[in-house]
């Protein structure tokens, strides 16, 4: 491990609660002192880690993605940038070009294949990244503006000048999926937690996940949500399974819990309200840390 | 002058596609001859800007008219620009759309119907 420690949290399948696992670790971990524990909301189409830590604000950061301005008086409608565009951001009809910024995810590739040198590249602003404070835990999260397409700009931007600091905790509450937003938020980690439910979409997922993080050779462990009770504790087989046949560990089982999802509606953590949980949470870090620690011997 | 028309098949037995950007096939008719020429639709598959994609090819074609259900803003856009007068059509067969065509009882589509982003997200982005 180097100076600090970085921890994803992913899921794979949406809505298995890598937020509630996200927020609730970071402040459990906060809450036990230390150096310092930062989490960056990466799921920067929605973030909401905020909704339960309502942050104050002290900084906003614009990000901005470079889009193709054409001089026309060189272009020669040559058409040679729109068929190299994989977004179909440029179309060449005859004595014109258009431009569809919104389609760019900024590559820059058009400017470099124009043999008249008519394509520069200007900012487009297409979201933020918002830098504040919840009680003692630092919280950055990453906010692309409605309707835009590329999230990866805003959590390449987002995940920029992270504190390299000894003992720091830096916490990623990651969006869901396996496509880029996923790679792009996951990689460099440490550690990556996979939050999970007892559903077959869940399983499904996972195992999507598993392969992802085994990929990218990041060591990794399990939290169940929404666990089954002692009278349907079956319902969790379908993701023991897979865990033991990946070699994965289980971290954590969250209970179905009437009572934490009250909490949760109201934004309240549960682990802040329940000592219990945040002696589970704090638990996690030095069972990762064991992991991490055998792993590198 | 040939016209082109969104269509699910190759020949004028095919049904008019009434989406223009992720239609199978642009057909190129001669309304006279009904000579009809099927280019595979080059938006088809692409993973966003599929109306921009079917539209550039269309004015690429170098016709003037177009037969098709609906057009996003995007391809309206590039349609406009070059020239391409926009007629809509119910999704009947394209034989029988071409009738009313030359009857002159398609409406022209003089603006852009809804936005819709293609699948953004398909590990494209």
């Amino acid at each position: 491990m180097g100076y600090q420690v970085i921890i994803s949290v992913l899921s794979g399948k949406g809505g298995t609660g890598k937020t509630t696992v996200a927020v609730n670790f970071a402040f459990s971990l906060a809450a036990k002192g230390g150096d310092g524990v930062l989490l960056l909301d990466a799921d920067v189409e929605e973030p909401n880690a905020g909704l339960y830590l309502k942050p104050t604000l002290e900084e906003v950061v614009p990000v901005s993605v470079p889009v193709p301005e054409v001089a026309k008086e060189r272009c020669n409608y040559c058409g040679i940038c729109a068929d190299f565009c994989q977004f179909n951001a440029l179309a060449i009809i005859p004595g014109a070009i258009l431009t569809f910024p919104e389609l760019c995810h900024g590559c820059g590739g058009c400017s470099l294949v124009c043999p008249v040198e008519a394509i520069q590249e200007k900012p487009r602003e297409i979201g933020r990244v918002e830098k504040g404070r919840a009680d003692f835990l630092e919280i950055w999260q990453g906010c692309l503006n409605v309707g835009e397409a590329p999230p990866v700009p805003v959590t390449r931007k987002l995940k920029e000048g992270l504190p390299r600091q000894k003992g720091k905790i830096i916490i990623i509450d990651v969006p869901p999926g396996a496509s880029c937003p996923v790679v792009e938020a996951i990689r460099g980690s440490d550690y990556a937690i996979l939050v999970t439910e007892p559903t077959p979409f869940g399983r499904h997922d996972l195992e999507i996940a598993f392969q992802l993080v085994q990929q990218l050779g990041i060591p990794h462990g399990v939290i169940l949500n929404r666990a089954g009770t002692e009278d349907r504790a079956e319902a969790d087989n379908i993701i023991e399974e897979l865990c033991s046949t990946y070699k994965v560990p289980i971290l954590l089982k969250i209970p179905f819990s009437p009572h934490l999802a009250a909490l949760g509606a109201k934004g309240v953590l549960f682990s802040k309200v329940i000592p219990y949980w945040q002696e589970q949470f704090s638990q996690i870090l030095s069972k990762i840390k064991e992991r991490c620690s055998c792993a590198n011997s | 002058m040939r016209i082109a028309i969104s269509a699910t098949g190759k020949d004028l037995n095919a049904y008019v596609d009434p989406r223009f950007g992720r239609c199978a096939y642009l057909l190129l008719v001669n309304p006279e001859t009904l000579e009809c020429e099927a280019v595979t639709n080059p938006g088809r598959t692409v993973g966003g800007g599929a109306g921009i994609k079917a539209a550039q090819e269309v004015v690429n074609q170098g016709v003037k008219e177009l037969i098709t259900g609906q057009c996003g803003p995007n391809a309206f856009g590039i349609l406009a620009a070059g020239g391409v007068k926009i007629f809509q059509a119910p999704g009947e067969m394209v034989r029988k759309v071409l009738e009313l065509y030359q009857q002159g009882e398609l409406s022209e589509l003089t603006v852009p119907g809804p936005s819709r982003p293609g699948p953004q997200g398909w590990g494209i982005r």
